[in-house]
């Protein structure tokens, strides 16, 4: 029996004994909110501390919890006995047959997948679970060998053998599946949105800076975090990340260099911790002098909450943060389009890159 | 010459006096704006129908109808049942302002807070320059008179310009039109919204209204009784004014001060209307009608120094609670509250000589709106008040409450609370105090602060304790579902894993529910009842207590009590049971002689055990001493 479904089995006779005993059955993990995040030395990433929350059958949403584990277990039993995988989607829609396990959304179901990584120190593709959401896109002179759908292996070189939108990372980065063959660039620049991954492309970026752009596609998927930290470790690569102005974008970054929340159990997979911030940050929009739009309540209550959050606990982003909540503006990434098309490449970008070290 | 200049001036003044009082104070008399001018308008019409039926002890059928006649111009027709207006006082009441039957009354009335609805008819002759038309008829008379009139500017006379006797199919009433500059809107202060605060509050009318696009409303009445007529009573000294004691002064029949005072004021004796002469060192013989305005201050100062008992209350006519609920249950149409609380009637009191009393009705949940600042319903004498809601005292006491402890949403525990509910507060007096002219809204005067917010609070306790007992019933058919459908799937899953057998689980079951269950079964026998009581002990730890069945009807057969119990006179079972352990239970049992035909629920109560615990019976009155209601948790859990 794999490692997988041992702790699965250990699950189920522990909430069987429970009932046996007579005792309501509960389960225990770490509670996943920021309050709950550590440093850890070891691996300089943040990582869930020591509180626990208990789910207990005694509430509603507990004893939901519990029994829907129990047949996701089973459905993850069937699926790694048959070989066979399935999306986070499949799954929630194949909970429609569970009766009163049966998911209310996705959510639900991903989150429960997270909580099963947690519990038994496994990975979900270890669960024969795979995420639906697409990987972010790469240009730059790297050289990767993928393993195909056919089982072959591939060489692709992410500045020539690829179309304008670049190489598309896949759900799976581990080494089994991808390689990196040979590179020859600086560093990597991390990209949150799209129009200025584009406008980075159409200026040649990648080629004159001797970079390698990632785009993020927003909140970044698990796998391009993977990427990006596999790119720093093992290539040696330094990595920056380059975001809107705003605090959603914040998250974003430290989702990048100290780990997200909702992952915080893998962290030291994910996260790269000497990922640095180019912008666009709050002295940014003052100092470039840049078109801003006002903060909704909703951004004010961002900032506000990464105030409390330990990985912004730093002199840098509190100075920041502080600062945005008193100019109460934000601005895009393709607000530097005020000076100019270049201007990002010609100045704004090398500016930063210097200061950093990045670029000479 | 000079003279003559002077004489032409006052000449000039005098000439225009009505029609300019009347530009100059539109502000105060209500028409400030186009669509509130629309308001005011039918409102002083309504509230004359419905007085003029109320003195005649007829249940009022009042219509409204309103039809465009062009831009921002529109004919405002009104007609009622009422007991109609002789011939000869039509002019006068149409056509003169300040004139009514009730300028010196002091009683409760609708009218006291009108400009009236001369002021109607003069501002449609101003802003639209055509006549008022009138059409009445009393019950004596074979026909109708219908006269066309305007209000003569310059002397303050009613004109009619044209007059003629008419066939009405109508036994008796009145029906005014009157074409005004105004605007017609539907929503928040439209004339919809007034008429169907009117109909709350008058649940004996039957309003009707046709709107310019000929949609039609109808409020019918929610009852046919009358309301009380209210009582006219003479004015109380603590209330007076100066000037208001100078004409009652000046029109007495009386030829001395201190008959004056016995006769024309409530609560002053003969020999306390001698005091108030000494106290105010004046003449006891002294003819009212040569009282100078610097004795008539003494007076009233002396009223102040004086004891004099409050004056009667009787005078007032509330609406009920019976009424109030009905009334809101009529105008709510669709929508279905949760719950409509008790409500509450204050006993009447009294602020500066004046009686007064307050009704507060709420209702609450169901389909009402819970995002939205709660909706208050604010009534003077039976009349809405739709302006001036944030200068209103009714507005300030419900602020002032913190209603977060009732179960509603307030920021910062005051001002407007948030949350599905409709409050409604009507303040009964012979005398509002208004805040303007314009009488949009209550003064905040200090008693009468008072009373809407002790009257508050107590339907507010009914909304806390709704919210409470709902949340417990909530909790109580959740735990019912987790205990009946969601642990017996998870134990039969977990053993399907571990391929064993399912457990047992009513420990597991006992701990989740964490009650004591009472619960009865009434089964019909030949000439009785008979009763089955099951206490079922679904806690963790063993219970005994006593428990109370207080039989709704019938003689208890006693020797049928099982086990045996006392019975008390008035038909109250006690039973001191036994220990019950966990997960166990008991039966009871007794019959009851069928006297009535029918038998209602036993009524359950405890004694020894914490209520909070026990579904299905109530802590037996005066077992207090629990100091925590809630449901103790045995675990600390972390919620996320």
């Amino acid at each position: 029996m794999s490692d997988v479904l041992k702790k699965f089995m250990e699950i189920a006779e522990e909430i069987y004994g429970q009932i046996e005993r007579g005792e309501i059955p509960r389960m225990q993990i770490p509670s996943r909110t920021k309050y709950n995040i550590e440093f850890s030395q070891e691996h300089s990433v943040w990582k869930y501390g020591a509180r626990y929350a208990v789910r207990s059958a005694k509430k509603l949403s507990g004893a939901y919890m519990i029994l829907r584990t129990l047949y996701v277990m089973e459905f993850i039993k069937e699926m790694v006995e048959k070989g066979k995988s399935s999306t986070l989607r499949e799954l929630y829609y194949i909970s429609e047959g569970w009766g009163l396990a049966k998911f209310g959304s996705q959510d639900e179901s991903n989150r429960l997948a997270e909580d099963l990584e947690i519990i038994t120190g496994h990975l979900r593709e270890d669960f024969h679970l795979r995420p639906e959401e697409d990987g972010a896109s790469v240009i730059g002179n790297i050289t990767i060998e993928e393993v195909n759908r056919k089982g072959v292996p591939k060489c692709i070189n992410c500045r020539d053998d690829v179309g304008d939108s670049g190489y598309s990372i896949p759900y799976n980065v581990e080494k089994e599946k991808v390689r990196f063959v040979d590179v020859d660039a600086d560093f990597v620049i991390a990209i949150e949105t799209g129009g200025m991954f584009d406008r980075l492309v159409e200026n040649a970026f990648d080629e004159k800076a001797r970079a390698i752009l990632v785009h993020l596609k927003g909140q970044p998927a698990r796998s391009t975090r993977r990427f990006i930290k596999r790119l720093n470790e093992e290539l040696g690569l330094p990595v920056v990340v380059f975001t809107d102005g705003d605090p959603w974008s914040f998250r974003i970054f430290a989702s990048i260099a100290y780990g997200a929340i909702k992952t915080a159990h893998i962290s030291e997979y994910l996260a790269t911790p000497t990922a640095e911030f180019v912008g666009i940050t709050a002295s940014d929009i003052l100092n470039y002098e840049l078109p801003t739009d006002k903060l909704t309540d909703r951004d004010i209550e961002a900032l506000k909450a990464e105030l409390t959050d330990p990985r912004f606990n730093t002199p840098f982003w509190r100075s920041e943060i502080e600062l945005m909540l008193e100019i109460k503006k934000k601005a895009e990434q393709q607000a530097l389009a005020k000076y100019g098309l270049d201007y990002v490449t010609e100045v704004y970008l090398p500016e930063k890159l210097t200061e950093l070290g990045v670029m000479r | 010459m000079a003279r003559s200049v002077a004489e032409a001036l006052a000449e000039k003044q005098r000439e225009i006096s009505v029609a300019e009082f009347f530009q100059k104070n539109r502000q105060i008399l209500g028409f400030d704006s186009l669509t509130k001018s629309m308001v005011v308008a039918v409102k002083e019409g309504v509230d004359n129908a419905l007085d003029a039926c109320e003195d005649a002890g007829i249940l009022p059928e009042v219509s409204v109808e309103i039809r465009q006649e062009g831009k921002d111009e529109y004919l405002v027709v009104i007609e009622d049942n009422g007991p109609g207006i002789v011939r000869r006082n039509i002019p006068r009441v149409f056509g003169k302002l300040l004139y009514g039957s009730r300028f010196h009354a002091v009683r409760q009335s609708r009218g006291q807070q009108g400009i009236g609805i001369s002021a109607v008819v003069l501002y449609g002759q101003l802003t639209t320059g055509r006549p008022a038309r009138v059409i009445s008829k009393v019950a004596e008379e074979e026909v109708a008179y219908e006269l066309d009139l305007t209000v003569d500017t310059k002397t303050n006379e009613p004109h009619v310009l044209k007059e003629k006797p008419v066939i009405w199919e109508k036994p008796h009433g009145t029906r005014v039109e009157v074409c005004i500059r105004a605007r017609y809107q539907r929503g928040r202060q439209s004339v919809y919204e007034y008429l169907q605060n009117t109909a709350i509050v008058n649940p004996h009318a039957r309003i009707s209204l046709i709107e310019p696009d000929g949609r039609r409303v109808v409020f019918e009445r929610a009852t046919e009784k009358m309301p009380p007529p209210p009582v006219e009573i003479k004015p109380h000294p603590h209330g007076i004014e100066l000037g208001e004691l100078m004409s009652l002064a000046r029109d007495t029949k009386a030829y001395r001060l201190t008959s004056f005072l016995s006769g024309e004021f409530s609560r002053v004796s003969p020999s306390l209307a001698s005091r108030i002469c000494d106290v105010a060192s004046l003449d006891p013989y002294l003819r009212p009608a040569d009282m100078t305005v610097m004795q008539a201050k003494r007076l009233i100062d002396a009223f102040g120094r004086v004891k004099i008992m409050a004056p009667p209350t009787d005078c007032l006519s509330p609406i009920g609670a019976q009424l109030i609920k009905k009334g809101l249950k009529n105008v709510l149409g669709g929508l279905r509250p949760g719950f409509y609380a008790q409500p509450v009637t204050r006993e009447p009191s009294v602020y500066r000589g004046n009686p007064f009393v307050v009704e507060v009705g709420m209702v609450y949940g169901g389909d009402l709106p819970k995002d939205q600042p709660v909706r208050i319903l604010r009534f003077a004498n039976r009349v809405p008040l739709l302006y001036q809601q944030g200068a209103c005292a009714i507005t300030k006491a419900v602020a002032n409450i913190d209603w977060r402890r009732y179960g509603l949403e307030q920021r910062g525990g005051s001002g407007i609370p948030i949350g599905p509910a409709i409050i409604l507060v009507h303040v009964a007096s012979t005398r509002i105090p208004f805040t303007s002219e314009a009488k949009e809204a209550i003064a905040d005067v200090p008693e009468i602060r008072r009373e809407i917010e002790l009257a508050l609070k107590d339907v507010a306790r009914q909304i806390r304790m709704y919210v409470a007992k709902k949340k417990r019933k909530s909790k109580v058919s959740e735990k019912f579902f987790i205990v009946q459908k969601v642990i017996p799937e998870i134990a039969r899953k977990a053993a399907e894993i571990v391929g064993k057998p399912v457990p047992p689980l009513e420990p597991v079951l006992s701990k989740v529910m964490n009650v004591v269950w009472v619960e009865e079964k009434v089964e019909r026998g030949k000439g009785d009842f008979s009763v089955n009581v099951r206490v079922a002990n679904l806690t963790t730890a063993p219970r005994s207590f006593r428990l109370y069945a207080d039989v709704p009807a019938g003689r208890v057969m006693r020797e049928s009590v099982s086990p045996p119990g006392e019975v008390s006179e008035d038909e109250v079972i006690k039973w001191d049971l036994p220990e019950i352990p966990p997960a166990g239970e008991l039966t009871l049992a007794f019959r009851v002689e069928d006297v009535k035909g029918g038998y209602g629920e036993t009524t359950f109560y405890v004694e020894g055990i914490n209520p909070a615990m026990v579904i299905g019976a109530e802590p037996l009155p005066g077992d207090w001493g629990i100091k925590d209601l809630e449901v103790l948790e045995s675990e600390e859990e972390v919620e996320e």
